[in-house]
């Protein structure tokens, strides 16, 4: 049914249509309207057989998970930014345990400086958990995401995280279809566990584990999140047979025939890019997208047969590893090791801390990757000036002072310059 | 594809107002994105919210830098921030005021309008006598149907009465009819 609401209300009310068991709510912004909207459909009842627990913290409300998946319930958690953070050693527990926990994350930067709004920080923080991680490009994407991540923790029993964009999708209010129930129901079956505590029937989770199996424990969650890069592409093809929408899967192409120039992302900045693209396509610029749903497990062979062929790819990503670079610009250099015919990799970092990503900006990096190519990262519209002042104070001043508030002087200085301008 | 700004305060429903507009237009059969900007929204500080309308799918995520249409749902506004930052020449200008738009100085930015392009809507004056609180966003909507035609009246007032079902829906479209007419009323006479 066609909805003009809330991306957070439709997420949760596709979380709803997956019947989870167990809810785990702990509120931080920008997840908190998603676990509002879940507490209200168990308080109507809309979500019936449902056990949603306000714990007290973010470790408690994966670790609750945890148990209730174990015990053989469907759980479900969602969080943001520091929240993640919190629940650190949880999350490592979920994925190396086997546990599929389905968790939406609302993506925000991670402090200090204190940042409420939207990046991929967090997502990033936890890429090597062991948990399959997916990018929605729309809200819609997050409906149709959550629904596949059911299906694809369940089947292997491994926990997804499903990364939707703080506030830019979160807190957008669009046209959104909700599927019925009743193509929902087929679609995710009954949670059948591959392991369970049951009273009647004893085992332990969570052995100790020495030198002489875990580097087997652990080839085996690699070999599952294998596994995933054949099923999401299968779960995507099924889901679009069923709803009769493109979503999920590895990755999407856009306008990429005969492109010279592909540009890589994730999340909501795709439909920004495309705007860009189709303006530049017009100006016979040979450029296209690779829009990459599945983070983790990455699919190195499916991006790789993209981009053989191309001169340039630019990877735009919302994080940054300090002190190395791009994290995604840094997987996709990996997947094209060793290829022939592979494109130059160029890294931008964008929207860190929420700063929008215009399609001036855009245009004007993707031209100068054409004509000016660079090496190692670009920090888009990075206030060089700023910066600049702020290295000389450094240099000459040794109590120079905290960073964050110099650089928020001189902004509001530079400002008043302006404005007595 | 039209892109509408609003300007107000934290607690004058700046953010509702870009959603019931996306309703209004959702409710036409068109595609309509609401998103507010995503400051930390405290009661009294100015806070902005877009709402982008098309016949397609939107796929732009920026927010809105050359806007068609703007309303100003504070007039104090005008000396805090450049609201006018981005509109577009031939675009639409809505304030919430019981003051004419000479006494806010705004008749040289009327005059860079097309003709009736810039309104004043004593929008808080008529919320307060109809709803009985001064919020002025669903007068705004009315009156802005009036001014530019984007939405019809009516999907305005189905989208108000949706989002609030019951009283406070009736009384918020009364005023928004108050508001539609008092604009209807100076266009016709213009």
């Amino acid at each position: 049914m066609l909805k003009q609401i809330e991306g957070s209300r439709a997420t949760a009310e596709a979380i709803a249509l997956c019947r989870p068991e167990v809810i785990c709510a702990y509120p931080i912004t920008p997840q908190t309207h998603i676990v509002e909207g879940l507490g209200e459909l168990v308080r109507t009842a809309e979500l019936a057989n449902c056990e949603f627990i306000n714990v007290e913290s973010e470790f408690a409300a994966l670790s609750v998970a945890i148990g209730a998946s174990a015990a053989g319930a469907r759980a479900y958690t969602a969080t943001s930014s520091q929240g993640l953070l919190f629940m650190a050693e949880a999350v490592y527990n979920a994925s190396g345990l086997g546990l599929p926990i389905v968790m939406t994350l609302g993506n925000r930067a991670i402090g200090a400086p204190i940042n409420i709004w939207n990046d991929h920080s967090d997502a990033m923080s936890m890429r090597d958990a062991g948990w399959m991680q997916l990018f929605a490009e729309t809200n819609q994407e997050a409906v149709d995401l959550h629904i596949q991540a059911f299906r694809l923790a369940e089947e292997l029993s491994m926990p997804v995280m499903v990364c939707v964009d703080g506030f830019i999708l979160t807190h957008a209010v669009e046209r959104i279809d909700i599927p019925d129930q009743a193509d929902v129901d087929p679609f995710v079956p009954p949670y059948e566990p591959v392991q369970v505590l049951d009273p009647q029937d004893p085992i332990s989770i969570g052995a100790m584990v020495g030198p002489d199996a875990f580097t087997e424990v652990r080839f085996l969650q690699h070999y599952k999140q294998n596994l995933a890069l054949r099923l999401l592409p299968e779960f995507s093809a099924e889901f679009k047979a069923r709803f009769g929408r493109e979503s999920g899967g590895l990755l999407r192409t856009y306008r990429t025939d005969d492109a010279e120039l592909l540009v890589i992302a994730m999340g909501s900045v795709n439909g920004t890019i495309k705007d860009t693209i189709d303006e530049m396509r017009a100006d016979g610029v040979r450029i296209g997208l690779v829009t990459l749903v599945s983070f983790r497990p990455f699919p190195t062979q499916a991006l790789r047969d993209v981009l053989v062929g191309a001169k340039h790819a630019v990877v735009i990503e919302k994080s940054f590893a300090i002190g190395m670079g791009g994290q995604l610009a840094n997987n996709v250099d990996l997947a094209l090791r060793n290829t022939a015919g592979a494109p130059q990799v160029h890294s931008i970092i964008a929207g860190l801390g929420g700063r929008p990503i215009t399609r001036q900006s855009l245009h004007n990096v993707f031209r100068r990757a054409l004509v000016q190519p660079w090496e190692g990262a670009h920090f888009l519209d990075l206030n060089e000036s700023i910066v600049a002042k702020e290295l000389h104070h450094v240099r000459k001043v040794r109590r120079s002072g905290p960073t964050a508030e110099n650089i928020l002087r001189r902004l509001n200085e530079s400002a008043q310059v302006v404005a007595a301008e | 594809m039209l892109q509408v700004r609003i300007h107000g305060r934290g607690g004058q429903g700046v953010v509702t107002a870009a959603e019931l507009l996306s309703v209004a237009a959702f409710l036409e059969g068109k595609h309509a994105q609401a998103f507010p900007s995503f400051g930390s929204e405290r009661t009294g500080a100015p806070v902005v919210s877009f709402c982008r309308i098309d016949d397609k799918e939107i796929r732009l995520r920026e927010p809105i830098l050359g806007p068609d249409a703007l309303i100003v749902q504070d007039p104090t506004l005008f000396k805090a921030i450049d609201v006018f930052q981005g509109l577009k020449p031939d675009g639409y200008l809505l304030v919430n005021t019981n003051k004419g738009l000479g006494q806010l100085h705004l008749l040289d930015v009327a005059a860079r309008l097309p003709n009736g392009h810039a309104c004043a809507v004593p929008a808080s004056e008529l919320a307060s006598k109809h709803i009985g609180r001064p919020v002025p966003n669903a007068a705004l909507l009315g009156a802005f149907a009036a001014l530019t035609g984007i939405v019809h009246f009516h999907s305005v007032a189905t989208a108000i009465r949706q989002q609030f079902p019951g009283k406070i829906g009736e009384a918020n479209i009364v005023a928004a009819t108050a508001a539609y007419e008092a604009i209807a009323s100076q266009s016709a006479a213009a």
